[in-house]
């Protein structure tokens, strides 16, 4: 497909990298050379120098054979107009990149208007990650399916539980049947687990469970469900922004730290029952004299990635409590899952994942869709969730009769308002979300999990 | 200082007064009283006056926010000593001292009185007294804001200096209309009360001062007893209208345009209201045993809760036999005061809220010293502007009640009389306790005293800092060195 993007920042320069991956025809249109330049050595790519308000420049980098046509600059207003620009061409799909929080509640409206086909907010989407994070503590990573009705929960198993030792048939018919894991980490390895698989203390062990019984099941195995009690936020962006909103209509204290004195009267303006403080997070005596050490969670999410992690090391030594670090270079990730740090959120992998679920899922017209991909430990994991269409070939079938691909697992169905953690003996229907675990990359369609 | 367009605006105000004393003119005429002609009189002098005044109309000039001040602080002086006049000439109030207090009262709309016989009055002069309060109600230049066309932002410094509460601002973006709107409603609330009064068998010259002292939260009242001779209907109704002419008028205009959960989202009227139930059940249980009936009590403490919290200061009974509790609690609803916006006097509302939220604020950056706080009123956050001059009011308010106490001791009345008489003026309700009670009045303080309860009560009407930037040298140097430098140039 041909792809359009406006912005060659980080998440352009991601969104390059990602979609080129995938094998897309990528042009980068930005007003600045050298950026784009060190995307065209690295990628490969087409970079032109244009604005992407500038009608001329748009039509030199192939808006009228576009077919998605993303933009990303720094810029909400910019992004909004030239995706209204790109709109000459109908048959091409656009995506804009809108974070301030003035506009979340007319997003609706503003897409309508301008027909777009998505809009991403990235800060909204891992404030929204870390809230569910802050709310059930013990899980380092939590990614959502068929609109929340059902979870992936990845969580470390703690000394003392009554998994180690256990393999997985006995977890499913002794402990919950409502569960299924779908991966397991340990010592830098990962799989894709089958029956016989041996739980042991220190995994980090993914699960897809339906939220209700995820309360009972962690109870069971000795895992505390209860959400943080009180927050402390470094760093006063955007993202501290929709997080505070979130955390404080769930009833979680917040506390943030911010340096610049006139955001801080902003932010105290807008969320009168949060307690701000103007100072620098890097001032150990400010974070011991605010009481990092009763705080029930601290989540760093400065702009700078070596303070985030700095911090939150630190704050791990201190007290217990949960940490969540924001780190913005996606490079460096190998080092940072080596680091005793819980939950790390990477903001722009978020927009990254909802754009490349949206161009698989315009990639394929038919048989099926991608609604929903995450990357799971380091991009070596998917989680997609489809869309079962009418004539998808595997409907019917059941799944112990399938030949599913190595490395390829389907962990959950979604039918009506049901749920199901599939067995052998279930089949797939028309209608139905199938999420399904895998290894192999660039799934387009759920056939592809096929042998 | 720009004397000229200070002269043309107290000489405009002259004129609306000169026509308005044609009122009580008309009144005296109906009732065939020779008092009718004092206001005739003083009317057509205040006028002619007026007119003079307006001669230099061509070099008007600019008027910026100190003129504003001082024009405003100087008419209400002028309307004063020129509305007391008919008072002296038709030997209602012979003294002149009792007339000018009296009148003050009465367009400052605190409705204390010098008066031992209310119904030895003409009802020329009754009419007058009455009328006072609903001309100062609102505020002459408000009123003269509707009539004349002031370029640019010089109507607004008017505004602000005349009208009521911490934050002045305009519902609509003409400030002509704006007025006129306000006045609108103002005279529409006026007439309903009088019809509902008529209605509930009140006679029509009673009706029409009641409401007048109703909607100017004034408090004169025709009768020696206040309110008490009238039905319980009545008291409810007046009661009622009190408390509706003490609430923010941007909630009324709200209303009309429609806007009703934006009038409802006016946080300074949820407290008010809220500080009214409060005071009325604590009162109500708190006297309940001086009553024959519950009834009684109910409406006893609800009128008087509502009388003094709008620091209108009408009375159905003399409540110095109160317990102290509830007297004490009468005395802080002195100063707590009607909302901004409004025609009631007193701190304000928005601004007691405003302190205490800054209080907790401070108290809350003791705990976290770097805390940033900012005090919010209708989920908006205040300007660190308003919130020092909310603390320059405040400051030079109780600086003003402390020198005021000071000279009113010197009189020797108790202390119960002299703290309730300067809180009555200085917040414009009318009675205090003990001598200066509802069956009381202020002819026995000396001339002095009259005096300091008049500087008061403009002070507290036009909400101090005017009466002050009148007073300060520093507002006249300038003129006056110009003045010297134009001597010595001849």
């Amino acid at each position: 497909m041909n792809i359009i993007i406006i912005g060659a920042g980080k998440t352009g320069a991601t969104l390059a990298e990602d979609l080129c991956g995938e094998g897309h025809n990528v042009t980068v249109l930005d007003t600045d050379q050298e950026r784009l330049s060190q995307i065209g050595d690295e990628y490969d790519v087409l970079c032109m120098v244009g604005d992407g308000l500038n009608n001329a420049d748009l039509s030199e980098a192939g808006i009228e054979d576009a077919d998605v046509f993303i933009a990303v600059t720094g810029s909400d207003e910019q992004n909004l107009l030239s995706c209204l620009f790109a709109g000459k061409n109908p048959r091409c799909a656009t995506i804009a990149r809108v974070r301030n929080p003035m506009f979340l509640k007319e997003n609706a409206f503003i897409r309508d208007r301008i027909g777009l086909s998505m809009i991403i907010n990235p800060e909204y989407a891992a404030a929204s990650e870390i809230a569910r994070l802050l709310r059930f503590p013990s899980a380092i990573e939590i990614n959502t399916f068929a609109k929340g009705r059902l979870e992936q929960l990845t969580f470390r198993i703690p000394e003392g539980s009554v998994l180690d030792g256990k393999n997985l048939t006995y977890v499913r018919t002794k402990i919950e049947k409502n569960l299924l894991v779908c991966s397991v980490e340990r010592g830098g390895e990962f799989f894709i687990p089958s029956g016989h698989f041996e739980l042991r203390t220190g995994d980090k062990v993914s699960i897809v469970i339906e939220p209700r019984v995820a309360q009972r099941f962690f109870r069971h195995i000795g895992i505390d469900t209860h959400k943080v009690p009180t927050a402390m936020i470094v760093g006063g962006g955007m993202m501290t922004h929709y997080l505070a909103e979130q955390l404080l209509n769930h009833g979680v204290g917040v506390k943030i730290i911010e340096s610049d004195r006139a955001r801080c009267e902003e932010l105290s303006e807008k969320f009168p029952s949060a307690i701000v403080i103007n100072g620098d997070a890097t001032d150990k005596k400010l974070l011991l004299e605010e009481g990092v050490k009763e705080t029930g969670a601290f989540v760093a999410i400065s702009g700078i990635d070596e303070e985030n992690i700095l911090l939150s090391l630190f704050v791990k030594e201190v007290s217990g409590a949960k940490t969540v670090t924001k780190v913005n270079r996606i490079a460096f990730d190998s080092v940072i899952a080596k680091l005793d740090l819980d939950s790390v959120v990477y903001p722009r992998s978020i927009t990254a994942e909802y754009i490349l679920q949206f161009v698989r899922a315009k990639q394929n017209a038919v048989g099926s869709n991608v609604e929903n991909l995450y990357k799971l430990i380091e991009d070596k994991v998917e989680a997609l969730e489809f869309k079962i269409r009418e004539d998808a070939p595997l409907i019917g079938v059941p799944l112990s009769e399938m030949k599913l691909k190595d490395n390829v697992l389907i962990c959950g169905i979604s039918r009506a308002r049901r749920i199901i953690i599939p067995g052998g003996g279930d089949t797939i229907r028309a209608g139905d979300s199938v999420i399904v675990v895998t290894s192999h990359k660039h799934l387009n369609d759920v056939s592809d999990i096929l042998a | 200082m720009n004397f000229s367009v200070i002269i043309y605006v107290i000489g405009a105000v002259l004129r609306v007064e000169g026509a308005l004393m044609l009122l009580p003119g008309a009144v005296g005429l109906i009732y065939g009283e020779r008092e009718a002609w004092s206001f005739f009189a003083v009317g057509a002098a205040a006028f002619l006056a007026g007119a003079v005044m307006c001669l230099g109309r061509g070099k008007r000039g600019e008027l910026f926010a100190k003129e504003g001040f001082v024009s405003v602080a100087l008419s209400w002086l002028f309307i004063s000593l020129f509305g007391c006049v008919p008072f002296v000439i038709n030997r209602d109030i012979p003294r002149f001292i009792d007339a000018f207090f009296e009148t003050v009262s009465g367009f400052t709309t605190t409705g204390s009185s010098i008066l031992r016989d209310v119904e030895a009055l003409s009802h020329a002069s009754l009419f007058w007294r009455s009328f006072t309060h609903w001309i100062g109600g609102m505020g002459v230049l408000v009123f003269l804001l509707m009539l004349l066309p002031f370029v640019g932002g010089a109507g607004l410094h008017l505004l602000r200096a005349e009208s009521p509460g911490p934050q002045v601002g305009k519902a609509v973006p003409k400030l002509r209309q704006n007025a006129f709107v306000l006045y609108v409603i103002y005279t529409a609330m006026t007439v309903a009360e009088i019809a509902i009064l008529v209605c509930g068998k009140m006679p029509l010259f009673d009706a029409v001062t009641a409401a007048f002292g109703t909607a100017g939260t004034g408090g004169f009242a025709v009768r020696n007893t206040s309110i008490a001779s009238y039905s319980p209907f009545c008291q409810y109704t007046i009661t009622v209208f009190m408390i509706l002419f003490g609430m923010n008028f941007n909630a009324y205009y709200f209303i009309l345009m429609r806007r009703v959960r934006q009038a409802a989202r006016i946080e300074e009227l949820r407290w008010y209201l809220g500080v009214i139930a409060a005071a009325v059940l604590a009162i109500f249980i708190n006297t309940r045993h001086i009553f024959a009936t519950a009834e009684q009590a109910f409406r006893s403490a609800f009128f008087h809760v509502g009388s003094v919290i709008t620091t209108t200061g009408f009375a159905i009974r003399d409540y110095n036999d109160y317990p102290q509790f509830s007297k004490v609690i009468l005395l802080l609803l002195m100063f707590i005061g009607a909302c901004a916006g409004s025609t009631g006097g007193g701190i304000k509302v928005s601004r007691v809220v405003v302190m205490v939220k800054s209080a907790f604020a401070e108290l809350l950056r003791v705990v976290h010293p770097r805390i940033v706080k900012k005090v919010r009123l209708d989920g908006k956050a205040i300007e660190h502007e308003t919130l020092r001059s909310i603390n320059t009011f405040l400051i030079s308010y109780i600086a003003i009640f402390i020198v005021s106490l000071l000279i009113v001791s010197v009189d020797d009345f108790g202390m119960m009389t002299n703290f309730s008489a300067v809180a009555a003026t200085i917040n414009n309700i009318g009675p205090g306790f003990d001598l200066v009670g509802p069956a009381g009045n202020y002819a026995s303080f000396s001339d002095l005293s009259k005096l300091t309860f008049c500087f008061d009560m403009l002070a507290g009407r036009l909400e101090v800092i005017p009466m002050l930037v009148l007073l300060n040298p520093v507002t006249w140097s300038r003129a006056i060195r110009l003045h010297r430098r134009s001597r010595q140039g001849k």
